[in-house]
């Protein structure tokens, strides 16, 4: 799996991606840098615990990441969700469906990086 | 450019984000990095002059980019440190605020690498070619101010030459001239001088004479007394020097050659009107030359002649004020008198070169003084923090803490110290005192003083341990110090600032809690960690010894966690590790790798099957309604030479060889090197 078809895989911008940061290695070691951070997983946690503003600063720094990498589909997930978050005080059941998308995006991402970072070794 | 200071720090909650910045980076700059502003504000206090370059993220925990630029401003960091802006936020009211608040760029994500690259290079190279102008600025107005100075001491000089005199005579009136001319603006506002005045005529003052270019040698150099007509030759010095500078073609009215106009022409006019050429009286004559007038005199009294000795200092004072040498504003004979002790001691160190060097590095840094807070100032505030922080952390301690001061001999204890020892807080030639004797011993001080001073500046630190009379009691003591010495091709020893730490205390302290940093908690045995450092460190140094490790878990932990609760499977980890210690040698190693698995590590002779055996049947009885059962796999270090992980992989796969056929047993590693023995 080449990173472009690792791209098309998770609904990416390959061009954009490589427009800004020049090389396919780069791009695939900050890729491999996108499975392992924690900001998926603290958003998660934050929300279940109804943690607003924690959720918040770890969907913004989710949907910085994806902008970074022109991972557009999770980028909107994420952004639809840090908007939903911003300024916001209390919990609401709107949240679990935007949450929701996020899962199904950022999972479909981790597992698209993985099987690229798999073929290339 | 210097190399030094192409740091830039990224502060960003996002690791990812960061190594971005810092990939696209790192080829020109040194980076240093902050997850949160609280990490930045840190680094900032520690490496403020270093950083040449900020990149700060607005949405971050701890105190977000906004908190940051607000502290920059309150600290003044935001004046030396260019800050760029990095967001996802793209919102104008984010961006108009984060210039509000002196921030000089801003990027948008998501990076590209050549916007990165080049907003960050060119504002670095922005603000380090203010600097350099800045510096550019200083120098040539240093280059500027020494050129004035050199034609004036040149010009000067040619006429001290013709005279015969020393060259010194320029100088000593320049000292004179300004140290008068200060005295006078503290005394008396009528005579209302800047500095800048008073400099300017110090400067002036250097061209007193040079009509003396127009007399005849013969009559400037004569030994002799002057005739009249003689004299009337000498006296016109003051009309042509005057004349000279009237009619030079350019810069006519620039000020220090109006001044000196009006010195070479006045400063032989007297207070009362009998002076030459115009006598001039009172404050008729300009103040410049009346001063000019005095230090004249004064350095000619106490300077050789041909037709006289010196006379001294004291002398030289008193003929001035009795009015044997001329008559002078009584204003400027008071100023004389007040600066009396001043002068001798400058016009000693007057000389040519380094005192001139000297008054054009502070005139310059006079003129480069703005309002702001200016380099120095920052200096001193940094150093008073330095002082404030050294102050609290030794009053926390519970040590000692002390200044040794070499000359003269003084000890300074801290706060915190003189309180619980009752001391006063200097103590003056403390080997001397009875109170630090009593407490330091004699013989010891002298012993570590010696110490000290046998030291040197690249090893400063000397240590002892003495038996010292602490309060009431006699404790062993640990004295830790660094000598300071002074700078310069050969130091001189200072002193030293040090500690004194009861060593008992410590000894115990440090045992404490390096036990409790082995142990595993829930059974007192071993943790992991520390297990595998001892055991490495037994490999190494193993020489012909043998050794087994003996790897093992409870069959049915699980099981007995979930039929009896957690309390109980906590009990049999304890009944575990308590039926290992019971059995096991003091010289063995017993640890708990977590959950419930174990290790043993344990020196055999012949054959370790024996006492293995032992210990197994002992931790397979029964407790209570659980029957404890377990696997265990053994691998010896006989022909074996590699490291514990080795060591350790060999066990266990032992271990699960045990565990794949029917539990409850013990195996060795199976490779020939030991009986392969099993239960």
């Amino acid at each position: 799996m080449t990173v472009k078809e690792c791209y098309q895989a998770m609904g990416g911008d390959y061009e954009d991606a490589i427009g800004r940061l020049r090389t396919d290695e780069r791009v695939m070691r900050f890729l491999g840098k996108v499975a392992d951070d924690g900001s998926f997983s603290l958003l998660q946690s934050a929300l279940a615990a109804h943690n607003i503003q924690e959720a918040f600063r770890a969907a913004h720094t989710l949907k910085g990441i994806c902008m970074n990498l022109s991972l557009t589909r999770l980028a909107a997930s994420a952004h639809a969700i840090t908007e939903a978050l911003r300024g916001r005080e209390t919990y609401g059941d709107d949240l679990a469906p935007l949450m929701a998308a996020v899962s199904a995006d950022h999972e479909q991402t981790v597992r698209a990086i993985r099987a690229c970072a798999a073929a290339q070794n | 450019m210097n190399q030094a200071n192409k740091k830039i720090l990224i502060v960003d909650d996002s690791e990812l984000n960061r190594s971005l910045l810092s990939d696209m980076l790192c080829d020109t700059f040194d980076i240093l990095e902050a997850e949160n502003g609280m990490q930045a504000i840190e680094i900032l206090h520690e490496h403020e002059l270093e950083i040449s370059l900020m990149l700060l993220d607005i949405v971050m925990p701890e105190m977000d980019g906004f908190e940051v630029l607000g502290m920059m401003n309150e600290k003044g960091w935001i004046k030396t440190i260019p800050v760029i802006m990095i967001s996802a936020e793209t919102g104008g009211a984010y961006i108009d605020r984060a210039y509000d608040l002196g921030a000089i760029d801003y990027i948008s994500r998501p990076f590209d690498e050549r916007t990165v690259k080049h907003r960050v290079t060119s504002n670095y190279l922005l603000t380090v070619k203010q600097k350099e102008m800045a510096e550019l600025l200083s120098d040539q107005m240093y280059q500027k101010e020494k050129d004035n100075s050199l034609m004036i001491e040149i010009l000067s000089h040619i006429v001290e030459f013709r005279n015969g005199e020393s060259g010194l005579h320029v100088l000593h009136v320049h000292v004179i001239t300004e140290l008068l001319l200060r005295r006078l603006a503290e005394k008396s506002k009528a005579y209302a001088l800047t500095e800048q005045e008073i400099h300017m005529i110090g400067n002036a003052s250097a061209l007193h004479d040079i009509g003396k270019i127009s007399v005849p040698a013969e009559v400037l150099n004569k030994p002799g007394r002057l005739t009249p007509e003689e004299f009337e030759i000498m006296k016109r010095h003051t009309v042509e020097g005057a004349k000279m500078l009237q009619n030079i073609p350019f810069r006519r009215n620039d000020a220090l050659v109006r001044v000196a106009h009006d010195i070479c022409r006045y400063h032989h006019e007297r207070y009362d009107g009998g002076g030459y050429p115009d006598g001039l009286k009172g404050d008729d004559i300009p103040i410049a030359a009346q001063v000019v007038a005095i230090a004249d005199v004064y350095d000619a009294l106490t300077s050789e002649r041909v037709y006289k000795p010196p006379f001294s200092h004291e002398a030289a004072l008193r003929m001035i004020a009795n009015g044997e040498c001329g008559a002078f504003n009584p204003v400027l004979l008071e100023c004389l008198q007040d600066i009396s002790q001043k002068l001798e001691s400058e016009l000693h160190v007057a000389s040519f070169g380094h005192a001139t060097d000297d008054s054009i590095r502070n005139t310059v840094q006079r003129m480069l003084k703005t309002g702001g807070t200016d380099a120095s100032a920052r200096s001193v505030r940094l150093l008073e923090q330095e002082r404030m922080k050294f102050k609290f952390l030794s009053d926390l301690s519970r040590d000692i803490v002390f200044e040794y001061n070499a000359v003269p001999e003084m000890i300074k204890l801290s706060e915190q110290s003189t309180d619980s020892l009752g001391l006063p807080e200097k103590i003056v030639e403390p080997s001397a005192d009875r109170l630090w004797t009593k407490l330091f011993g004699k013989e010891n001080f002298a012993d570590f003083v010696g110490k000290l001073r046998a030291t040197s500046p690249e090893n400063a630190v000397a240590t002892g341990k003495y038996l010292l009379q602490i309060n009431r009691d006699k404790v062993w003591c640990k004295v830790t110090a660094k000598a300071l010495w002074s700078e310069g091709e050969t130091p001189v020893f200072e002193g030293a600032i040090g500690k004194i730490v009861d060593i008992d205390a410590e000894a115990t302290a440090v045992a404490f809690w390096a036990q409790k940093a082995e142990e595993d908690e829930r059974t007192g045995l071993l943790n992991h960690t520390a297990a595998k450092t001892r055991i490495s460190a037994l490999l190494q140094n193993a020489g012909d010894k043998q050794y087994a490790l003996a790897v093992f878990d409870l069959d049915n932990f699980k099981q007995a966690n979930d039929s009896y609760g957690h309390l109980f499977g906590d009990e049999v980890l304890e009944e575990v590790a308590r039926r290992i210690k019971c059995n096991i040698r003091s010289t063995d190693l017993a640890a708990r790798m977590g959950g419930d698995e174990f290790i043993l590590f344990m020196e055999y002779k012949k054959s370790v099957t024996p006492q293995l055996k032992r210990i197994f049947d002992r931790l397979c009885e029964p407790f209570k309604e659980f029957a404890v059962s377990i696997s265990m796999g053994v691998a010896c270090t006989e022909n074996f030479g590699g490291s514990y992980e080795e060591l350790f992989r060999r066990a266990d796969a032992a271990m699960y060889e045990v565990k794949r056929n029917k539990k409850n047993g013990f195996a060795f590693y199976a490779d020939g090197t030991c009986a392969s023995s099993r239960s």
